[in-house]
């Protein structure tokens, strides 16, 4: 057969690529191939994306306004038509808050990861790579935060900076990044004394390079797969801060929030407290089953061969 | 003439183990010498610690007639170059062919990046095909080759290799044997060679030392060691070892 009748999934997995980027398609469609074959992985996959379009089309998706209720008329009405998920004590609509609480709730996740893994991935491989003193320091800064319980933590860095949305995100990112740094200080040291770090070495390439092009790459899979599993746990934890009115402030329509004002109606008004939890549960269990398919997909030592 | 490589009264420990000990040797420009010894002898260690892999704690190390010190320099990488032993260990898992080819030129600043990775592929028989494979698409004498080739894309003239064929079966072993003598002609280059199998030493290597316990314990030509003109005990063991089991009929 000629090469023109190659289809283009023979063409991504050839072994014989003919240029960078071909390679590197290969190796991602092979490990999106392992991926789709976990069902459940998909179905996380799915709600996350489902999250990130309410977040986007929150405006045109909500029916109502997440701030402004009917305090007249409509005050803690049962689930039903016009209504779907009830209204809160101030006659909001609780599914329009959810709607636009997923804003919040992705806000979080997002500048958490962005700020929490970068630190620990750097911290955690500069120590194992440089060893000696440098390791001890950083390590025992890192012991010193694992140290303290996370929430309490969290607590105390939103009491000293004040409450509000920025504040928990920055909150929960320092109290985050150690257990990255551990991660990627034990993937470093597995991987320093290898030939293939000391061959690089004897390229005269520089500590830095060292670490940041060939050993990071090295310790991002099992990072990404790890952060995505803690996402559940960062949701949480804002949800807990917005629960004891240290995270976002009312009126904004945050979950945990939501779900602390509805707390004096719980017995009575179920809804409005249960509709936030359900929300956290069902975004909290996509974030964990997607990170249990990235764990098969990107595991260096199931894609060996 | 300056030697390559001239070693002065070497000493390497690791913490309170002496792994090698005054061990002195010389090698011409050119010449192919041999490391011969039991495992743990220190022959691996001692091109280590040329390479700038294991502390040195005494004697010196001089390459091209300049003492090294404790850091080596990028000047010291273009001359010197090492192969090591475990071709599926020395290849980053999540590096193209191409990538780890372009790593050495890219520290060095070289330019003409792609026609040097399409001719370093060249030399060591691995076509275009091979450029943009991962090392896990590639069998273990396939990653020997671009082993050699990475060792070599930086023009050395003193390449280390650490028993660069004890990983691979026999047949694939002479090639990869074939094709370092044949570049080493081509190129001129000077080799010091780490093998436990005397077979490979005589014939790669003009000469040889064996090694023992850290120590040296005798330098000889490879036609001494064809002709059994040795001198010491221990060397007459290895070579009654090397010949294997003999049935007495």
């Amino acid at each position: 057969m000629s090469e023109t009748a190659m289809t283009r999934r023979e063409w991504l997995l050839t072994d014989r690529p003919q240029s960078r980027l071909q390679a590197r398609l290969g190796r991602a469609y092979v490990a999106w191939r392992r991926f789709t074959a976990n069902r459940l992985a998909v179905i996380g996959l799915a709600i996350i994306l489902g999250l990130i379009v309410l977040a986007v089309f929150a405006p045109v998706l909500a029916p109502h306004s997440p701030y402004v209720g009917d305090l007249a008329n409509a005050r803690l009405m049962t689930p039903g038509p016009g209504h779907w998920l009830g209204t809160d004590d101030q006659g909001r609509d609780i599914l329009s808050r959810l709607i636009y609480g997923s804003r919040l709730t992705l806000q979080v996740v997002v500048l958490v990861a962005v700020i929490a893994a970068p630190i620990g991935l750097l911290v955690g491989t500069v120590a194992g790579y440089a060893g000696g003193w440098v390791d001890a320091v950083l390590m025992r800064i890192t012991d010193i935060f694992l140290a303290f319980p996370k929430l309490v933590l969290a607590l105390a860095f939103v009491a000293a900076l004040g409450p509000g949305i920025g504040n928990a995100i920055i909150a929960i990112a320092i109290t985050s990044w150690p257990p990255y740094a551990r991660i990627a200080r034990a993937e470093t040291l597995t991987v320093r004394n290898s030939d293939y770090i000391l061959a690089v070495r004897l390229m005269g390439a520089s500590p830095w390079r060292i670490v940041l092009r060939h050993i990071m790459p090295l310790c991002i899979s099992s990072l990404i797969v790890r952060v995505t599993l803690d996402m559940a746990g960062i949701i949480l934890t804002a949800a807990g801060l917005g629960f004891l009115g240290l995270g976002a402030q009312p009126p904004l329509p945050e979950w945990g929030a939501m779900i602390a004002s509805g707390r004096r109606f719980i017995l009575d008004q179920w809804w409005v407290a249960a509709m936030p939890g359900f929300a956290i549960l069902i975004v909290s269990l996509g974030f964990n089953l997607l990170g249990d398919g990235l764990r098969d997909a990107l595991d260096p030592r199931g894609s060996g061969q | 003439m300056t030697p390559a490589l001239a070693i002065d009264g070497l000493r390497v420990a690791f913490d309170d183990f002496v792994a090698v000990e005054d061990v002195s040797l010389s090698v011409a420009p050119g010449e192919s010498f041999g490391l011969v010894g039991e495992s743990g002898s220190g022959k691996s260690t001692l091109l280590r610690a040329v390479a700038g892999l294991a502390p040195v704690t005494g004697g010196t190390i001089a390459i091209g007639g300049k003492v090294l010190g404790d850091r080596r320099d990028k000047a010291f990488y273009r001359t010197v170059q090492m192969v090591f032993q475990d071709p599926y260990g020395s290849l980053h898992p999540r590096q193209t062919v191409d990538r780890l080819l372009l790593e050495p030129l890219a520290i060095h600043g070289f330019d003409d990046t792609e026609s040097r990775i399409v001719r370093a592929l060249d030399e060591v028989g691995l076509g275009a095909g091979f450029r943009f494979r991962y090392s896990h698409q590639l069998s273990g004498g396939q990653r020997q080759r671009v082993a050699i080739a990475r060792a070599l894309i930086l023009e050395p003239s003193i390449l280390l290799l650490d028993e660069p064929t004890s990983a691979l079966d026999a047949s694939v072993q002479a090639e990869v044997l074939n094709l370092l003598e044949q570049l080493r002609a081509a190129r001129g280059l000077t080799f010091v060679m780490v093998s436990h199998d005397l077979a490979v030493v005589t014939h790669m290597c003009d000469r040889l030392m064996v090694m023992q316990n850290g120590r040296a314990v005798e330098q000889l030509t490879a036609a001494d060691l064809a002709a059994r003109r040795v001198t010491q005990d221990y060397t007459r063991g290895l070579l009654a070892a090397s010949e294997g089991f003999r049935r007495t009929a």
